[in-house]
């Protein structure tokens, strides 16, 4: 059978020659591998990109909830809608819509806070958890806690605290001398609370990584530090962040990728409160689409644009990081 | 926060410096601490921890109060009841905690399956195709909930799997199976080659390797992808809100809407069943702990 051939295969030194000359021959040494990736292959083929494909399609369309096909009772109305190019691209791009920009900044701001603040308080929680503690297994429970509780479970115990006229939130803080704040009101108010609670929601995945990492940095690289006088703050630059780099790359690319697309916490977090100001890109395109005149063609550019941002992100981010390993 | 963590780590790291010396402080350990620094590192923990768990406390909390505990918090204590779980009880929400129950574990066994399979083939297997498929196993986080969700919707009405646990798992694998599988990848890579050579030396097939020796070993990466996919399953409301469609078949992200529409809001009733929907998913958490550690970043450093 094709163990032999897999066996050298994974040790990387199978002969190159006729690897792609026939598929027949291809087919024979590889259908092992196709066989077991076949099935999360045809899920996502189906499930993901044959959406997307006809989201990708619906986005040079102008469907909306007046144009698409529906049944009323037992009457079939048929889809009305036309292709018109790239008239909903356009229509964001130049800003005539309006709101595209502001989203846009609104939405890069959130995900640099966000991915930043997360990484940083995750760093620093992880620092404290990888040295030996006492009562280290109840510490790191309770911090790991926060990703355990569904998402619409802890927004919901958020928006009580946050209440402006009951919350605990306010009393906490007016105890410590800050003024009480209208969280889910006024806009600014309400964008520093979706970054907190995000925070909040997104510190334990990156400690939990960021601890693994730690905990794969070879010891002897700081005692051989130590005999050298490195200072704890030098030990840290030159050891520890440098073996954590590709652990870091990673929970990094994964934040923003998942920030910018963050959508439980905005949308529940806010509900019916949202002035609109505090919407990132994703939770207006699917405003756009369930709200009002459903309009879905809008929606998709918005999704199609948000996923293009993406790509080209994370493309740059990879050289650069390929880039940086090299060196 | 971020802060206070940072005063913490060097506050604590500073006698590790001087314990580098221990020509001077010869009963020190390397690594050990001054009574300053630990009760700075056990200030800083705690005041984290607080913050972490607090939510979590202060909606348990309110839930054995009166209907409207959440307007008057200092009221709690002085009227203790569990009349806000008896509500719930007269819901339907029993039946959507089954659903959720039946989802969310069809969806952990069947995504732990898919990208374990899937994981294992990329990482041991190099066949033409492997590097498209991490690619796009990293893009397909990418793709916007809000564009998705129309199509899909279309796509499972015309295979009739709308308002059904079948539609509704395979939705959430989607979500689920790329990162895990990315991961799992990470983690088979640090299982040395040795072993699947040792199994097939011994007459096993790749998949026999895989399900027999590789799987057993990778417990640690495997608890962490059950952790993911249950938590997916158990909490995702976009899509259940949209694709089920009778109350009957609500999962509990969608059924809890029900309980607080803007209109009318039962705060009370919704406390309580915050709570017991967060039990299960503690549960979950408190089984694979251990692993979570291990099993995630031996993923991340590698991939």
């Amino acid at each position: 059978m094709t163990t032999a051939t897999i066996d050298r295969q994974s040790r990387g030194t199978a002969p190159r020659a006729g690897l792609m000359t026939s598929f027949k021959r291809s087919w024979d040494k590889h259908w092992y591998a196709w066989a077991m990736v076949a099935p999360v292959v045809i899920v996502i083929g189906v499930l993901v990109l044959y959406p997307l494909g006809y989201g990708a399609y619906l986005s040079f369309t102008n469907a909306n909830e007046m144009t698409v096909a529906k049944n009323i009772g037992p009457v079939h109305i048929p889809a009305s809608y036309d292709i018109v190019g790239f008239d909903n691209y356009w229509k964001i791009i130049s800003g005539q819509d309006g709101d595209f920009y502001p989203r846009l900044i609104w939405t890069v701001t959130w995900t640099v806070t966000c991915v930043a603040f997360t990484y940083a308080i995750g760093m620093g929680m992880a620092l404290l958890l990888n040295r030996p503690v006492r009562f280290r297994l109840f510490y790191r429970l309770s911090l790991i806690l926060p990703w355990a509780i569904p998402a619409f479970v802890s927004v919901f115990a958020w928006r009580l605290m946050l209440n402006s006229q009951y919350g605990v939130f306010n009393s906490m803080i007016t105890q410590v001398g800050l003024p009480a704040q209208d969280w889910l009101g006024t806009p600014f108010a309400q964008k520093v609370a979706v970054i907190m609670v995000n925070v909040w929601a997104g510190v334990p995945f990156m400690m939990v990584a960021l601890l693994g990492g730690m905990q794969s940095v070879p010891q002897e690289l700081y005692e051989a530090a130590e005999m050298d006088g490195a200072s704890p703050w030098q030990r840290f630059l030159n050891i520890t962040l440098p073996g954590l780099r590709p652990v870091s790359n990673t929970v990094i690319l994964l934040g923003v990728i998942w920030t910018f697309n963050m959508f439980p916490i905005i949308f529940l977090l806010l509900g019916q409160n949202n002035s609109g100001d505090t919407d990132i890109l994703v939770t207006y395109a699917y405003r756009k689409a369930f709200t009002g005149v459903s309009d879905y063609s809008g929606a998709a550019s918005y999704g199609m644009v948000i996923l293009a941002i993406l790509l080209v992100f994370s493309t740059f981010y990879r050289r650069y990081q390929a880039k940086t390993e090299q060196a | 926060m971020s802060a206070t963590a940072h005063t913490g780590t060097t506050g604590s790291a500073d006698p590790a410096r001087s314990a580098a010396k221990p020509a001077r402080r010869p009963g020190r350990q390397r690594g050990e601490r001054g009574r300053g620094a630990s009760v700075a590192l056990h200030t800083t923990l705690m005041v984290a921890s607080a913050i972490a768990i607090f939510p979590a406390l202060w909606i348990a909390f309110i839930s054995f109060g009166p209907k409207n505990a959440w307007t008057d918090p200092g009221g709690v204590l002085d009227h203790l009841s569990l009349q806000n779980y008896r509500n719930i009880l007269h819901t339907n929400f029993p039946k959507w905690f089954l659903n959720s129950v039946i989802v969310a574990a069809a969806t952990t066994v069947l995504g732990v399956m898919l990208s374990a399979s899937a994981g294992y083939a990329i990482s041991r297997m190099k066949f033409p195709g492997h590097k498209q498929l991490m690619w796009t196993f990293l893009t397909t986080q990418m793709f916007p909930m809000a564009v998705l969700i129309v199509p899909l919707y279309n796509l499972l009405g015309t295979l009739g799997l709308l308002d059904s646990y079948l539609g509704l798992i395979v939705t959430y694998c989607t979500i689920s199976v790329p990162f895990c599988a990315w991961m799992l990848k990470g983690y088979f890579d640090t299982i040395p080659h040795e072993i699947d050579e040792a199994g097939r030396i011994d007459g096993l097939t790749p998949f026999g390797t895989f399900w027999r020796l590789i799987l057993p070993l990778a417990r640690p990466g495997l608890a962490v992808t059950a952790f993911y996919s249950f938590l997916t399953a158990w909490g995702e409301v976009a899509y259940a809100s949209q694709f089920m469609s009778t109350n009957e078949n609500f999962t509990l992200a969608a059924g809890i809407r029900t309980l607080a529409t803007d209109q009318r809001a039962d705060w009370g009733s919704l406390t309580a069943a915050a709570v017991i929907i967060a039990i299960p998913a503690a549960l979950v958490f408190f089984l694979v702990q251990r692993h979570l550690v291990s099993g995630l970043t031996a993923g991340a450093a590698k991939s």
